[in-house]
């Protein structure tokens, strides 16, 4: 009897593990299928062709500038939130606050930030449909991911090496330097990868903050299109499936590049002080 | 100067000590709360010079919160306050806020190996490069230095560059008195530092303390009393936040004064 029973645990914990990873492969395998055939040189590199068959270049290039400036100012204003409310904060009323304010911040819609970023960088700062206010918007919808991850690898850093560091006569700047951001570091740079995620699969938010401009940016205060805008708007235009998945594998493609350079970039960062 | 050495006669007319060596801590009427439950009891102490001074006593006694008071570890607790007086070399330590002096001067080990993730060599330089020591010459000469005066440079010194976490643990906690050495301390603390090592490691510990009681003064906390008894010079007793009996080793073990001190050194409690 036990021994069935372990078997039907066993059986269960495969089976999720089998459904989980068969998910991954279908949907990738699928837009291989279906995309695939349209990838090529001109597709990718080739400047878009509002009749048809032009490439995809303006939008990787907008995506990636949305990904870049989204994350330049959210990783340090969230990593040094999340350093305060850890490390410096007197532990009370205010932090509890600040700690739900965040919390709740990652539940809310996408669309209710696009909202407000139409409303207040487009309109109010008058920065027009364009990169910048996308990335602002976007900002603000991954710093909540970025504090809390970047909280919860600090509470990782045993108290001891704190104490150990101290107990050598450095001050808490160069302890947090020194110590305990190193440590942290494979937890905070999860936090970014998320926030990578959240970033590039982001589409109503940035419609509505970036506009839908098919053309090459100018500058971050153009209006451009992204990679996720795009395969929205191919896919309810001409109802071509197949472009849309070849824009999801070249999406797929940004990710992982991005996600394994980061990691490389942290290692290098660790071993720097090692 | 004349105020401590009125101060010696205070405290050499509460606890009998023999006045040999210099005084090098002295603890005057310290009372310490955390928040509003008190922790320690008027503890007043004449800690000597490059002598062992071992604190024993029953889990939750202050033994431990004594020792981080001097060099105001306990700071790092909010709601921790202290009353009366600790001076080392006849200076208040609680009179200046400089915290970063008093624990150069003051270092520390703790009960559990607490090695950052680095190498070997990075551990044992961190306080002084936090210093602002940069010359790779003068960082090579204090590691090895430091290494040799914690025993334990032969055993690493061809894997200085490795991690500190693939040492066993006996060699990782002299590798944290190494590190506490190459700050040049006067004074330094140790918190149960054989707690978590094996029987041999502990040894090597115990013999390590002792030769380095010619440089420094030392301060112990443990749990052990066949380690008090093998390597102090001097032994405290604590019961309940309170220094019952404070007194030359040999006295504490073979004739104490009070029964309860008695009674805890041959085992009836504790």
């Amino acid at each position: 009897m036990r021994q069935a029973k372990d078997n039907l645990l066993r059986a269960m914990l495969w089976g999720s593990a089998f459904v989980s990873v068969a998910i991954l492969f279908t949907i990738v395998g699928y837009l291989f299928y279906k995309g695939f055939s349209y990838i090529s040189f001109d597709f990718i590199f080739g400047d878009y062709s509002p009749i048809g068959g032009g490439g995809i270049f303006p939008m990787i290039v907008t995506t990636i500038y949305t990904i870049l400036i989204s994350l330049i100012i959210a990783t340090p204003i969230g990593i040094l939130a999340a350093v305060y409310l850890h490390e410096y904060a007197k532990q009370g009323r205010l932090v509890r606050i600040i700690r739900y304010a965040t919390e709740s911040l990652t539940g809310i819609p996408s669309i209710i930030y696009g909202l407000f970023g139409a409303v207040f960088f487009v309109a109010t700062l008058k920065l027009g449909m364009s990169i910048i206010a996308a990335s602002l918007t976007l900002t603000i919808i991954v710093l909540p991911v970025i504090i809390r991850t970047t909280e919860e690898a600090l509470k990782t850093v045993p108290a001891s090496y704190r104490e150990g560091s101290l107990a050598l006569g450095t001050t808490k700047l160069q302890t947090l330097y020194k110590v305990i951001l190193p440590s942290a570091m494979p937890g905070i740079l999860s936090g970014i990868i998320l926030s990578i995620g959240r970033i590039v699969g982001e589409s109503a938010a940035i419609f509505l903050t970036a506009g839908t401009v098919a053309a090459m940016p100018d500058s971050i205060f153009s209006s451009a299109r992204t990679l996720t805008v795009h395969s929205y708007l191919v896919t309810q235009e001409s109802g071509d499936i197949g472009l849309a998945a070849a824009i999801g594998i070249v999406l797929i493609v940004i990710i992982l590049a991005l996600n394994l350079s980061a990691t490389y970039i942290s290692k290098k960062f660790n071993k720097a002080d090692y | 100067m004349v105020m401590m050495v009125t101060e010696v006669a205070a405290v050499n007319k509460q606890q009998v000590s023999t006045a040999s060596a210099q005084s090098k801590i002295l603890v005057d009427d310290l009372n310490l709360f955390y928040g509003e439950k008190q922790a320690l009891f008027n503890v007043s102490l004449d800690i000597k010079e490059k002598e062992v001074t071992a604190l024993i006593g029953p889990s939750g006694c202050g033994k431990s919160t004594f020792l981080r008071t001097l060099n105001r570890m306990n700071d790092l607790i909010d709601g921790v306050r202290v009353s009366g007086n600790i001076t080392i070399d006849g200076e208040d330590i609680y009179a200046s806020n400089d915290v970063i002096k008093l624990r150069t001067k003051v270092g520390m080990v703790f009960q559990k190996s607490n090695l950052f993730p680095m190498s070997i060599y990075d551990n044992v330089a961190y306080g002084p490069r936090m210093q602002g020591i940069k010359n790779r010459k003068v960082l090579d000469a204090l590691v090895e230095e430091s290494l040799r005066g914690a025993a334990i440079w032969d055993e690493v010194k061809d894997r200085l560059k490795t991690s500190a976490l693939g040492l066993s643990g006996g060699q990782q906690q002299r590798i944290c008195i190494a590190r506490t050495i190459a700050m040049k301390p006067d004074v330094i603390l140790m918190d149960e530092p054989t707690s978590a090592l094996d029987p041999i490691s502990t040894l090597k510990v115990e013999e390590l303390i002792t030769q380095m009681k010619k440089d420094y003064t030392i301060v112990i906390v443990t749990h052990n009393m066949q380690q008090a008894a093998r390597i102090s010079d001097k032994t405290a007793f604590f019961l309940n936040g309170e220094v019952v009996e404070y007194d030359d080793t040999n006295v504490i073990f073979s004739t104490p004064k009070d029964q309860r001190t008695e009674d805890y050194v041959t085992g009836r409690f504790g």
